[in-house]
C-alpha cells in the first residue's frame, strides 16, 4: 500500500519523465507503423507524385496531432491560457515555456517518420521517378515522350512486365535512392546539431527566467492533478455520508411505523450493521426508495 | 482493507486512464481480428460490392455496439436517465457528459477497423474492381466483349488465379490503382478523425471549462455513490445472512432440545468457544437433519429479535412475520416422529 503511494507520488512529481516516455513510445509506434504499412506505388504518371508525397507528409501531421492529444500538459496549458485572471496573475513566460515543451515533444514522432521514409527511399522513388531526365539513362533515351513518362512512372514497380526486361530502371532506382538517403541523413544531422546547440547554449541566455518558468509550469501541472485527486476523495466521502444518511432515514422510518417497544441496549450481534432492516419487505422497500427517490445532495 | 481502498482510490482518480486502457485494448483487438480474418473476395459482378462494403462497414458497427456493452458506465447512464426525480434534481449536462465520454471511447475500435481495412486495400479492391477506368489504364478497344462480359472479367481481378483479362487490363495495374485510392482514403480518414479529436479536446478549455468541471465531478460522484451503495448493501446482506443462519441453527438446536425427552447434556464449563460454535449440533444424525432442513425448508427472510418469548411470535414487531407457520410445521413433524 505504501508502495502504491510511492509509485503514485513518483509519477506525480515526474510528469516530465512520463511525457518523455509517451514521446518515445509514439516514436517507436511511428517506426512500427511504417514497417507494417504496405507501400504500394501506383506506377501511374499522375498518381505517383501525389501518392509518394502524401505518404511522406500526411502521417507526420497525424502523428503530430496525436502527440498533442496524448500530452496531458497541452490541456493544462490551454486552461492556463484561457482562464480568467481572478486572484492569480497569468505569466506569459510560463505559458510560452509549456507551449514550446509540448511542441518539441510532439515533433519527435513526425520527424522520425520523415527520416525513416527518406532513409528507406521508396517514397521519393515513387514520387520523383516520373521527373527524371530520360537522357541520362540509356534504356529511356530513345523512347517517345509519352511513352517515356509511362515507363518512368513504372520504375518503382520492379515486378511490372515492362520493367522486368529493362535494366535502366535499376539505375533510376539507385539514383533516386541515393538522393533520398543523402537527404535523410542530412536532415538527421542538422536536427541533432540544432538540438545539441540549443541544449548547450541555453544556459547562456536567460537561465533564471527558464528556471522560474519550468518551476511554475511543473507547479501548475501538479496542482491540477492534486485538485482532481482531492475532488475524487471529496466525492467519495460525500457519497459515503449521503448513503449513511439514507440508511439512517430508512431506519427512522421503520422505527416510526413499527409498534415495537423501544429496546435499549438489547441489539443482537451485528444489529448496527443491519440498520434495523431485518425483513425481506424492508430490504425491498429500501431498494425501491433508493431508485424512486434518491436522497438530496445535502449532507449538512 | 486499507490496500483495497488505496487501489480503489488509485483507479478512481485514474478512472480516465483505466477506461483509456480498455479502449486501447479494444483497438488492438480490432487490428488482431482483421489480421486473423480470412478475406475471401467472391469475384462475381454483383457480389463483390456487397461483400467488400459489408466487411468494411458491418464489423465497425458490431465493435461500436460492443464498446457500449463492455462499458460499465452505460447502465449507470441509463439508470440516471430513467430514475424519477424524487428529492434530487436531474442535470442534463451530466447526462450529456456521460453519454459523450462513453460514445467517444466506443468509437475508437470501429475507427481503427475502418482505417486498417482501407490501408490494407483488399476491401476496396474487391468492392470496386468492376469500376476500374479501363479506357485510361487498359485496352478499352478490345473487341467483341459485351458490357456484361467486361464486368464479369473485371470482377475477377482480385482473384489472380482465375483472372483471364490480361489483354483487357493487366491485373497488377488495376490492383495497384485501386490500392493507391484505398490507401489515400485510409490516410485521409485517419487524418480527419485525428483532427476532429484534436479540435474537440482543445476547444473545450476555451469555451466551457467551468461547466465541464461540474459535469465531470458529478458524473464521477454518481459512479462512486453507486459503487458505495452496492458495497453497503453487500455488507448489509452479509450481516443479514449471518444473523439469519445463526437464528436457523439456534432454532434447530431449540427444537432438538424440545424434542429430546432427556435434559440436554450440559457442555463442560471449560469447553468454551468451540462448544458455542457447534450450536448444539454434536452428532451426525443431527447434522444431517440440519442440512435436510436447510434444503427442504429455508427459513423466512425475517430476523426475529433475540429476546422473543417462544410462545408468542408477535411480541416485538409490528410487522407480522411473513411465514410464521413454516418452522412450526417442522416442529410438529418432529413430535410425530417421536
Amino acid at each position: 500500500m505504501d508502495r502504491f503511494r510511492m509509485i503514485f507520488q513518483y509519477f506525480q512529481s515526474n510528469s516530465e519523465s512520463v511525457m518523455n516516455g509517451i514521446c518515445g513510445l509514439l516514436a517507436l509506434a511511428s517506426v512500427k507503423m511504417y514497417t507494417s504499412f504496405d507501400f504500394s506505388c501506383p506506377c501511374l504518371p499522375q498518381y505517383n507524385m501525389a501518392y509518394g508525397l502524401g505518404i511522406m507528409f500526411v502521417p507526420p501531421v497525424i502523428l503530430f496531432l496525436c502527440g498533442l492529444i496524448l500530452n496531458r500538459q497541452s490541456l493544462v496549458m490551454l486552461e492556463e491560457w484561457r482562464r480568467p485572471q481572478g486572484h492569480r496573475k497569468k505569466d506569459l513566460a510560463v505559458i510560452r515555456y509549456m507551449c514550446s515543451s509540448i511542441m518539441q515533444r510532439a515533433m519527435v514522432a513526425p520527424v522520425v517518420w520523415i527520416i525513416v521514409t527518406l532513409l528507406d527511399g521508396k517514397c521519393l522513388l515513387c514520387a520523383f521517378s516520373g521527373s527524371m531526365d530520360p537522357e541520362k539513362f540509356v534504356g529511356f533515351a530513345n523512347v517517345s515522350t509519352v511513352q517515356v513518362q509511362q515507363l518512368l512512372a513504372k520504375v518503382p514497380c520492379k515486378d511490372d512486365e515492362h520493367m522486368r526486361n529493362n535494366t535502366s530502371h535499376k539505375a533510376v532506382s539507385r539514383y533516386l535512392r541515393c538522393w533520398s538517403q543523402a537527404l535523410g541523413w542530412s536532415i538527421l544531422l542538422i536536427l541533432i546539431i540544432a538540438a545539441f546547440l540549443a541544449r548547450w547554449l541555453r544556459p547562456c541566455f536567460n537561465q533564471t527566467t527558464l528556471l522560474q518558468a519550468r518551476h511554475w509550469s511543473n507547479y501548475i501541472d501538479i496542482e491540477q492533478k492534486i485538485f482532481e485527486e482531492t475532488c475524487c476523495e471529496h466525492s467519495r466521502l460525500f457519497a459515503h455520508k449521503c448513503i449513511l444518511h439514507f440508511f439512517e432515514s430508512v431506519r427512522q422510518e421503520i422505527k416510526l411505523h413499527s409498534f415495537s417497544l423501544p429496546r435499549e441496549g438489547e441489539g443482537a450481534e451485528g444489529e448496527e450493521d443491519l440498520w434495523g432492516i431485518t425483513d425481506q419487505d424492508q430490504v425491498n422497500k429500501l431498494l425501491k426508495t433508493w431508485y424512486y427517490e434518491k436522497p438530496p445532495l445535502n449532507v449538512s | 482493507m486499507d490496500k483495497f481502498r488505496m487501489i480503489f482510490q488509485f483507479f478512481q482518480s485514474n478512472q480516465e486512464s483505466f477506461m483509456n486502457g480498455i479502449c486501447g485494448i479494444m483497438a488492438l483487438a480490432s487490428t488482431q481480428m482483421y489480421s486473423a480474418f480470412d478475406f475471401n473476395c467472391p469475384c462475381l459482378p454483383h457480389y463483390n460490392l456487397a461483400y467488400g462494403m459489408g466487411i468494411l462497414l458491418v464489423p465497425p458497427f458490431i465493435l461500436f455496439l460492443l464498446g457500449f456493452v463492455l462499458n460499465n458506465n452505460i447502465s449507470m447512464l441509463a439508470e440516471e436517465w430513467r430514475r424519477p426525480q424524487g428529492q434530487r434534481g436531474k442535470d442534463p449536462a451530466v447526462l450529456r457528459y456521460m453519454f459523450c465520454s462513453i460514445a467517444q471511447r466506443a468509437l475508437i475500435a470501429p475507427a481503427v477497423w475502418v482505417s486498417v481495412t482501407l490501408l490494407d486495400g483488399k476491401c476496396i479492391t474487391c468492392a470496386f474492381c468492376t469500376s476500374v477506368p479501363v479506357e485510361t489504364l487498359g485496352n478499352a478497344s478490345h473487341p467483341h466483349l459485351s458490357q456484361e462480359e467486361i464486368q464479369r472479367v473485371l470482377a475477377r481481378i482480385p482473384c489472380k488465379e482465375i483472372y483471364n483479362g490480361q489483354q483487357l487490363i493487366a491485373d497488377e495495374v488495376a490492383v495497384r490503382y485501386l490500392r493507391c485510392i484505398s490507401q489515400a482514403l485510409g490516410w485521409c480518414f485517419v487524418l480527419l478523425m485525428t483532427t476532429l479529436a484534436f479540435l474537440v479536446r482543445s476547444l473545450r478549455p476555451c469555451f466551457s471549462q467551468a461547466a465541464f468541471l461540474k459535469s465531470r465531478y458529478w458524473s464521477h460522484y454518481i459512479d462512486i455513490e453507486r459503487k458505495l451503495f452496492d458495497e453497503t448493501c453487500a455488507e448489509h446482506a452479509r450481516s443479514f445472512a449471518k444473523v439469519c443462519i445463526q437464528q436457523f441453527f439456534e432454532g434447530m438446536s431449540t427444537d432438538l432440545v424440545a424434542a429430546r425427552c432427556h435434559p440436554p447434556r450440559k457442555a463442560p464449563a471449560d469447553a468454551g468457544e468451540a462448544a458455542e460454535k457447534l450450536l448444539g449440533i454434536t452428532d451426525q444424525g443431527t447434522m444431517n437433519m440440519a442440512l435436510k432442513s436447510w434444503h427442504r425448508c429455508k427459513p423466512p427472510l425475517h430476523l426475529h429479535p433475540p429476546a422473543l418469548p417462544t410462545g408468542n411470535g408477535w411480541a416485538g414487531e409490528g410487522q407480522p412475520p411473513t411465514h410464521p407457520s413454516a418452522p412450526r410445521r417442522e416442529t410438529a413433524a418432529y413430535y410425530s416422529c417421536v
